[in-house]
């Protein structure tokens, strides 16, 4: 048989092509291997870890169903994997057995207002996909104060729960600052809400999300302002077994999505629309319409698509749980990173 | 006291009117138990005072200025008791996540609990033994089929979404269901003349006793997956039950031994040498006698059980103190846990109340089968 010479080419371009394609087919699906994802899948239902129950992060509504930040994480990787949202298992779990139900297998992931740590990381062999919370100790003061920076507090008495770092931290921003803020302590969070709605301080300090939760239990809410600022870091996120990297991978881009999905304009309600005739590229990436981006998660291309769909992009579950629907807290840190904040989606390429 | 102010003082003294033989009577209840000695009076006078404090502004919170209709937390005034959020909550607190549409499972296995409890601890009914034997093999079958489900009809229930007060009851009862004959086993163990079945007997005993109920749970919840194989799991709820049933029937060891010892060995020789058997000396001779030794203490230890189930939130699991804890995170209802707390104290206490109310009419009717005052 003789060929022409460019039939010849068209021939070996044609075995090279399919050969590559073969090869990156092949490779797909040899490399997500994932004991996690293959239980999961055949047990039909996620295994979540979540808090017992914490204000903004995962509660229950009145029909005691839960709610939240961390829960909404949860649903979305159960919709990117099982394709429906509702087959997740919640187990609530006190801090002290968290990690510990984590290395035992028990449950595939840990979403529980975890801070992300060195030594979690590295002592305890767990791996911390994403962060899906930044905050810090935040402080919040009456308005009638007329403070609007942590440094302008000079003077004035900050009720405290004790037993934490957040009187350290206080005392440590005094003498970085030169500056005197005053704390009043107390054993439990309720005794300080109390003392602060009674007027024995001025203002309230904890973790983000907590006093939010705190502003919310005021008599007027309204009354009362979060400053800017943090003092100290705790970014807050997943926790899944490290030697599982692909399942490792389906959380933090299940995280990403949902970012993704704020960043593109897709919301639960006008995504059917959006992927009707999308001709944006990065949009046709993201819906799946375009690649095959979802195979090398070891998920089918319609993922990305059914987190947002069933769970809703990063913004809208901010908002019903600690936004304006929820606790009344600024997105601040949580903002995109085009609003100042510090969620940066990676590239979908 | 309304009986004092109907004393006639005019009244001829020869016909001492029942209200004011009442009155006396009441006045010497009262020099008895309360103004006995003038440090008892103190106490008394001091008890009163505090209530007198007390009592009307927990009368006010709970009642005069509570709120108990509407659906959001503006509804109530703020001034006293939000029984809104105990009122909508009422579901969650019962039921736990226990899907809405299957809760009549729920309902159905607590009535026949009641339907087959009732006989099995009256006196005079027939057959009683039966009816005890049914609550005990009968009734958790059908009771466990129905809340878990699974056969055609009843779709399957998966245990994490039982919780409230259901759970509470369900772990009582397997609990003292599984640690009463264990108990009863441990406590012939322990006496047995055999030193292998002595010694592994005394041992179970004391290894559970030494040991916080608190700790056991923990080794259930999270240490007994790291032994299991990967991907093994048994349900959270069995293995916190199992770890309850070891641990109470220690207890229950110790509570049977103690009203074996309390009946006289002449009672035992008696027996024998009327010809009867071993198992006919213990269930006709000795452990009817035993039981009225017994009966305090394991009413006190199903009390004490029925408070410890609330432990179980410890490992995760959400019962009516889990799932109050875990309405008052709901940001809607923030900063209701005097409401909550209190109306899961209520439940407790009228719960356990009636537990000891019929350890203690059990009592006295044992007693007069003696011929004894308690």
């Amino acid at each position: 048989m003789r060929l022409k010479f460019g039939s010849r080419l068209t021939l070996g371009g044609a075995i090279v092509a399919a050969t590559l394609g073969f090869g990156a087919q092949a490779y797909a699906q040899s490399t997500v291997k994932s004991p996690t994802l293959d239980a999961v899948k055949k047990r039909g239902q996620l295994s979540c870890g979540i808090d017992t129950g914490i204000p903004g992060y995962a509660y229950q509504d009145s029909t005691g169903r839960w709610q939240g930040l961390d829960v909404a994480f949860c649903r979305a990787i159960a919709a990117a994997v099982l394709g429906d949202a509702e087959k997740v298992k919640f187990t609530g779990l006190t801090s002290k057995v968290r990690f510990t139900v984590l290395a035992s297998g028990e449950i595939d992931v840990l979403i529980r207002d975890s801070e992300l740590t060195f030594a979690r990381n590295t002592q305890l062999g767990l791996a911390e996909p994403a962060v899906n919370f930044f905050t810090g100790q935040t402080f919040m003061v009456r308005k009638s104060l007329g403070v609007s920076h942590v440094k302008e507090l000079n003077g004035a008495t900050i009720c405290v729960e004790t037993g934490t770092t957040l009187e350290t931290n206080i005392a440590d921003y005094n003498r970085a600052n030169n500056i005197k803020i005053g704390t009043l302590l107390f054993e439990r969070p309720e005794e300080a809400f109390a003392a602060v709605e009674a007027g024995r301080c001025d203002g309230y300090t904890d973790d983000g999300g907590s006093v939010a939760a705190a502003r919310s239990t005021m008599k007027n809410p309204n009354d009362w302002v979060f400053l800017p600022e943090t003092i100290g870091r705790e970014p807050l996120g997943p926790y899944v077994r490290q030697g599982d990297e692909a399942w490792f991978n389906i959380v933090k881009w299940t995280h990403f999505a949902m970012l993704e999905g704020e960043v593109l304009g897709l919301t639960r309600d006008n995504i059917d629309e959006a992927k009707k005739n999308p001709t944006n590229p990065d949009l046709r990436k993201f819906l799946g319409v375009e690649g095959d981006l979802g195979k090398f998660l070891g998920l089918d291309n319609d993922w990305s698509y059914r987190v947002i769909k069933q769970v809703g992009n990063y913004g809208e579950v901010y908002e019903a749980t600690f936004g304006s629907k929820g606790l009344g807290f600024p997105r601040g840190m949580n903002n995109l990173w085009t609003n100042g904040g510090l969620m940066m989606p990676y590239p979908w390429y | 006291m309304s009986e004092a102010g109907s004393i006639n003082p005019a009244a001829p003294d020869a016909g001492v009117t029942a209200p004011a033989r009442s009155f006396e009577r009441w006045m010497g209840w009262l020099r008895r138990n309360l103004f006995d000695s003038p440090a008892n009076s103190f106490l008394t006078l001091a008890a009163a005072v505090f209530l007198a404090l007390v009592l009307p502004a927990v009368w006010n919170w709970a009642v005069t200025q509570a709120d108990l209709w509407g659906d959001s937390k503006s509804a109530c005034g703020g001034q006293g008791a939000c029984w809104v959020f105990v009122r909508l909550r009422l579901p969650v607190f019962i039921f736990g996540q226990y899907p809405p549409s299957e809760q009549w499972r729920v309902v159905v296995a607590v009535s026949l609990l009641i339907g087959f409890a009732v006989p099995a601890l009256r006196d005079g009914t027939a057959h009683r033994g039966l009816w005890v034997a049914l609550l005990l093999t009968l009734f958790p079958l059908v009771a466990g089929v129905l809340l878990v489900g699974g056969v055609p009809g009843l779709p399957f229930i998966d245990t994490t979404l039982w919780g409230g007060l259901t759970l509470d009851v369900v772990i009582a009862f397997v609990t003292m269901a599984g640690s009463l004959p264990l108990g009863v086993l441990l406590a012939y163990g322990r006496r047995s003349r055999l030193a292998g079945i002595r010694t592994v007997s005394i041992a179970f005993i004391e290894l559970w006793r030494g040991v916080p109920l608190l700790t056991v749970l923990f080794m259930a919840a999270v240490l007994l997956p790291l032994f299991l194989p990967n991907g093994a799991t048994v349900d959270r709820l069995v293995r916190a039950m199992g770890a309850l049933v070891l641990f109470n029937a220690a207890y229950m060891a110790e509570v049977v031994r103690g009203g074996l010892q309390g009946v006289d060995a002449e009672q035992e020789e008696a027996a024998q040498s009327l010809g009867l058997a071993w198992w006919q000396t213990q269930t006709l001779v000795v452990l009817p006698q035993a039981m009225r030794i017994i009966v305090p203490g394991i009413i006190n230890t199903a009390v004490d059980l029925f408070k410890d189930t609330t432990l179980v939130t410890i490992v995760g699991l959400s019962d009516l103190l889990g799932a109050v804890n875990q309405s008052l995170k709901d940001p809607a209802w923030l900063g209701l846990a005097p409401e909550g707390y209190a109306f899961a104290a209520v439940v407790f206490f009228v719960c356990c109340f009636a537990m000891s109310a019929y350890g203690r009419s059990f009592e006295r009717r044992l007693a007069r089968g003696q011929g004894r005052q308690p």
